[in-house]
């Protein structure tokens, strides 16, 4: 159904080398809008490193990336922000010791007339967006220190949101959260699927990647697999595409997939 | 969980504490932990004035606590920024020395006699404060740019800028002691000339009770403005009330301060003034150099929680790896950090070696101990992350405090060093319980 209309991102023929090793060789993704792309594959499997070139951390040695359509070129984590792609790291970035709303404008402050801090505009908006997210917060005035890892990751998340993002790229999210908490921000990740933004999320937890992504893709020694949806391929399918590469029959193989008979 | 005690706390939370106490701090929103180190003040200003017989408590010990803090109270203000970015700074006494001794050189040689301004021309005082301000700047300048960009830990930076700027300080004059100093320049350090008076005390005092006023009328109505919860109305009244009782208190014990008997009356006899049977009273008033602390400290309060700058100086501290993330410059933030510190220096300098009336070598020894002391007793956290100016300067004059109450007591001063010491890691030590107890 949603094949139907422009992908918010097309990557295709991707490749990077670092010193004479293909990193990435020819994988091409896409995503569309209000779908969850899950990334899997092994340490090292390159699947950090393309999505580092559509965040803008890395640069591509061949390939093309468009957003709705439109080729673009990406060089640098800022021409990423001005698409629209906001990433949120594995490890937490927020600062411990201030409270939701300085983090969520940590860099992009609000300022009064006469240059000093609005903390009021700040914290106003802060309420707006966090309210969109995780309506039970309301722990404005309190250092992050002081939430649980599932209320610190909805900050994190909803400072990559506060800028319009359309694009998430989501590295890890839940690695570092208990059971409960994980649930919390698969709760927002649903939410922010259901507004239209796109998701690629990057994950080992092959659990995880079937409880809230729509396709995944599978990577394996820098290629691409195979691209499947969730509901058309068992979790023991996508193992073996994992540690052999084994394309099975639910998935479109990629340039990665194992070739036999 | 956490959620539900947490949507409790949509009103204001005043309204959930139960005894009228835990209701006055919830309501007033007053620092719990400042408020204990005002507790400790009362209770040391307290006991030393029993244990001295009653000489602690007068305007006369009071003023000149005020003057012997201002230097050390200038310099903690920076230094809460430096700790609160998980850096140190040990040079900032050698700083001050050779600052001192640039600014001692130039009021005495340089501006007056090679470039022909003369002795005693109003400009100089104005001249030797920049200068020495460009000089502290500088160095501090040199010192952040080698920790933020070369990566060599503050520690040893500023260790090795305690020796360097201390053996500065020497060659600018081959170790000679310059005095005296002009005749402006000596007001910043305070003295019966270098106060505003009475009148002008007065004027100081209402200047500040309406801005207390007008502060917390403007942080309402920007409450208001976004629909936050509000301090109840009896709440608002007690802050500006405890405020501005402070304020005027303040006020009249540096005015109970009169000048000494002999000034009075040489002063009363220049300018043709009878002397009553009674003796003259013209009051001291606020010191300049507390003037200049005061306004270092609103200034730097400023700089730390209304601008960027200063939120980039949390967040680094915090967690600099997310700063950096963000989009900060960490080591350009760094560096003006150490700039700051540098400059405050300078003016540290300027009200030490004017208050003693002459640059020497040995200006500023071991104030980089007492100024980190400070900070830390006043709640500034070496982990990173943690510290309020008003706290900094609190913890000057608690330290202060302890000095001139043993000096008071006739202690040796052997014994001193053994009781700050003490009472540093004390008041470290309850620092750690109440953080422990909060969180």
């Amino acid at each position: 159904m949603l094949d139907t209309k422009t992908p918010l991102v097309e990557m295709q023929d991707i490749s990077i080398s670092f010193g004479g090793i293909r990193a990435v060789d020819r994988a091409s993704i896409d995503l569309y809008p209000g779908e969850v792309v899950g990334l899997l594959g092994h340490n090292g499997a390159g699947k950090s490193t393309l999505i580092k070139i559509l965040s803008g951390a890395y640069k591509r040695d061949a390939g093309t990336i468009r957003i709705n359509g439109e080729e673009v070129a990406i060089s640098n984590p800022r021409d990423a922000k001005a698409y629209g792609i906001e990433t949120i790291y594995q490890q937490l970035a927020v600062a411990d010791n201030v409270d939701a709303a300085a983090n969520l404008f940590l860099g992009r402050e609000l300022t009064t007339p006469i240059g000093t801090l609005d903390d009021a505009a700040m914290e106003s908006k802060a309420r707006e967006v966090m309210g969109r997210l995780n309506p039970n917060f309301r722990r404005f005035k309190e250092p992050v220190k002081a939430l649980s890892g599932g209320q610190r990751q909805s900050v994190a998340i909803a400072r990559a949101i506060l800028f319009n993002a359309r694009i998430l790229i989501m590295d890890e999210p839940t690695a570092a959260l208990g059971p409960q908490e994980t649930a919390q921000v698969g709760d927002l990740i649903k939410q922010l699927k259901s507004e239209g933004i796109g998701i690629f999320l990057i994950s080992h937890d092959i659990h995880d990647v079937f409880d809230l992504a729509d396709r995944l893709v599978v990577m394996k020694n820098g290629q691409v697999v195979g691209t499947a949806r969730t509901s058309d391929v068992t979790k023991d399918e996508v193992l073996g595409m994992i540690i052999m590469g084994k394309a099975p029959k639910g998935a479109v193989p990629g340039p990665g997939a194992m070739r036999e008979g | 969980m956490a959620d539900q005690h947490a949507v409790l706390s949509a009103a204001h939370p005043s309204q959930t504490a139960q005894n009228p106490l835990q209701r006055f701090f919830a309501a007033t929103e007053l620092d719990t932990r400042l408020l204990g180190m005002v507790g400790a003040l009362i209770i040391i200003w307290v006991g030393f004035h029993v244990l001295s017989g009653g000489l602690f408590l007068t305007p006369r010990n009071l003023w000149n606590l005020s003057v012997q803090t201002a230097s050390v109270a200038v310099m903690v203000t920076g230094m809460v920024l430096v700790i609160v970015t998980r850096h140190i700074d040990l040079s900032v006494g050698s700083i001050l020395g050779v600052v001192g001794m640039v600014m001692g050189v130039m009021q005495t040689d340089i501006l007056p006699n090679q470039l022909g301004l003369g002795l005693g021309n109003p400009w100089i005082w104005f001249l030797s404060l920049l200068g020495g301000i460009v000089v502290g700047v500088g160095i501090g300048a040199l010192q952040g740019a080698i920790i933020a960009y070369l990566r060599v830990p503050a520690f040893i930076v500023t260790l090795g800028g305690y020796l360097v700027w201390r053996g500065a300080a020497w060659w600018v004059t081959a170790g000679r002691t310059v005095a005296p100093m002009d005749a402006r320049f000596q007001l910043m350090g305070g003295g019966p000339a270098g106060s505003i008076g009475a009148l002008w005390s007065w004027v100081v005092a209402v200047i500040a009770c309406a801005a207390i006023i007008l502060g917390l009328y403007w942080g309402r109505r920007q409450r208001l403005r976004f629909n936050f919860p509000l301090r109840p109305i009896w709440a608002e009244a007690a802050l500006a009330a405890i405020g501005c009782g402070l304020t005027l208190a303040a006020v009249a014990v540096a005015n109970a301060y009169p000048w000494p008997r002999r000034i009075a009356e040489n002063y009363a006899e220049a300018n043709g003034i009878p002397v009553p049977e009674s003796g003259l009273f013209i009051s001291h008033g606020i010191a300049i150099p507390v003037l200049m602390a005061l306004a270092v400290g609103i200034v730097m309060t400023f700089i730390a929680t209304r601008t960027r700058f200063g939120r980039y100086v949390f967040a680094m501290g915090g967690n600099p790896e997310a700063a950096e993330l963000a989009g900060i410059n960490t080591r350009w933030v760094t560096v003006k950090i150490f700039m700051i510190m540098g400059g405050l220096c300078a003016i540290a300098a300027a009200i030490s070696s004017a208050r003693l009336n002459a640059a020497t070598n040995a200006l500023g020894t071991l104030d980089e101990l007492y100024v980190i002391a400070a900070a830390v007793i006043g709640g500034t956290s070496l982990a990173g992350g943690v510290g309020t100016v008003a706290g900094a300067l609190l913890g000057a004059l608690v330290m202060q405090s302890l000095q001139s109450g043993m000096v008071l007591m006739g202690l040796d001063s052997p014994l001193q060093s053994i009781v700050v010491g003490i009472v540093l890691v004390f008041a470290v030590w309850l620092d750690t319980l109440y953080r422990r107890n909060k969180h």
